[in-house]
């Protein structure tokens, strides 16, 4: 049995965001997740009743982060290569800032962390969606930790905990 | 995935309200653009509890009493209309703001497009027929089925008023048992005693349903 969609983006929504800024510098991120649950929306009748929503949502804005990606090298000069998207479209990157440091990753290593440690997806799935094997999608993701836990946690500025 | 004792991944994982609420609603809007919005509710406070109200694009098509338990409403009309459902309430404005003046002794007509596709058959005739009792007056349950040219299903009526979709706009409280008893109400008797009581002249008490 189906649930009513706002009940969806009351369950899911926050977390799609969270992959969407992992992925994506803002404003773009915000607009992944804009086009996702529209996109979302149009579709949802016809998806299964037993679907795994969240991979399903996670797979959608995969596409339109990559989407965006895409339009953004486009429009950028050519040295601006997808896999880093430093300072584009009026985002500075600060010391501190874990977005900053997120922004400074290879692309793939930015999926893996958004697609595993954020959406929790198993690797496997991480690896359909960003190609390559499953070893390789977690070792970019272990990749990624790594890299933000040097960026991000050598500046002295560490948010308060969430308790999950 | 969310590790509370890693900084980091805390952090990836904090949420942000803000934007949440900010793009829920930009999500509501475009829905709406994009025809995608199949049906759109809010909540509006009455001296009668919280209100449920939910539209589709043909007009309103339900209000529900708390009573009615508002998350089991909402499934019903994902089941009944589409899963295509939003909290947009944009849509209901106009909708809402009848309702205030309504409670408020201002207004005794609803100038609303409404959607009956809930009510079928003898029922929707029934709610026809109940648009039709003037704000303030009532008939009884057999005066009705004799209207609706059914004069024995008497029992009939006062199924389609206990199944009415919209109450208080298609006025099922105004219907009532031949020896004066109020009979039965979607929103209970307190609710149906109140409507009566605002209809003629009087006000509604606030703490009315709060036993």
């Amino acid at each position: 049995m189906k649930r009513p969609f706002e009940e969806i983006v009351a369950e899911h929504g926050p977390t799609v965001l969270r992959v969407c800024r992992a992925v994506l510098a803002r404003p773009d991120a915000d607009d992944a997740w804009s086009e996702t649950f529209l996109a979302a929306l149009r579709a949802y009748p016809d998806l299964a009743d037993n679907a795994n929503i969240e991979a399903w949502l996670v797979t959608i804005a995969h596409r339109k982060a990559i989407d965006l990606l895409r339009a953004e090298s486009r429009r950028a000069a050519p040295v601006a290569v997808a896999g880093t998207r430093l300072a584009v479209g009026g985002w500075e990157p600060s010391d501190g800032d874990l977005w900053a440091a997120l922004g400074a990753l290879p692309t793939k290593q930015r999926q893996a962390v958004a697609y595993h440690h954020v959406a929790g997806l198993p690797y496997a799935e991480v690896a359909a969606l960003v190609g390559g094997s499953t070893d390789a999608a977690r070792r970019a993701a272990h990749d990624g930790i790594r890299a933000l836990r040097r960026r991000y946690l050598n500046s002295a500025t560490v948010p308060p905990q969430k308790e999950s | 995935m969310i590790n509370s004792s890693d900084p980091v991944l805390a952090a990836i994982n904090t949420d942000d309200a803000e934007a949440m609420a900010r793009l829920h609603d930009q999500l509501a809007v475009a829905a709406e653009v994009d025809r995608l919005l199949d049906v759109a509710y809010r909540t509006v406070d009455s001296p009668l509890g919280t209100l449920l109200l939910a539209a589709t694009d043909q007009g309103l098509v339900r209000v529900a009493y708390d009573r009615e338990d508002h998350d089991q409403v909402l499934q019903a009309l994902c089941n009944q209309i589409s899963p295509r459902i939003l909290r947009a309430p944009r849509r209901l404005d106009q909708v809402a703001r009848q309702f205030a003046e309504y409670f408020a002794g201002e207004r005794r007509d609803f100038v609303l497009p409404l959607d009956f596709r809930l009510a079928h058959g003898f029922r929707r005739a029934v709610l026809g027929h109940l648009g039709l009792i003037n704000y303030g007056h009532t008939e009884t349950y057999a005066e009705v089925a004799a209207a609706t040219g059914r004069a024995r299903a008497v029992r009939a009526v006062g199924t389609a008023c206990a199944t009415n979709p919209l109450p208080v706009v298609v006025p099922c409280h105004r219907v009532l048992r031949s020896d004066g008893k109020l009979g039965g109400y979607i929103g209970g008797l307190e609710a149906k005693a109140a409507l009566l009581s605002l209809e003629s002249g009087g006000t509604i008490d606030r703490n009315i349903l709060s036993r």
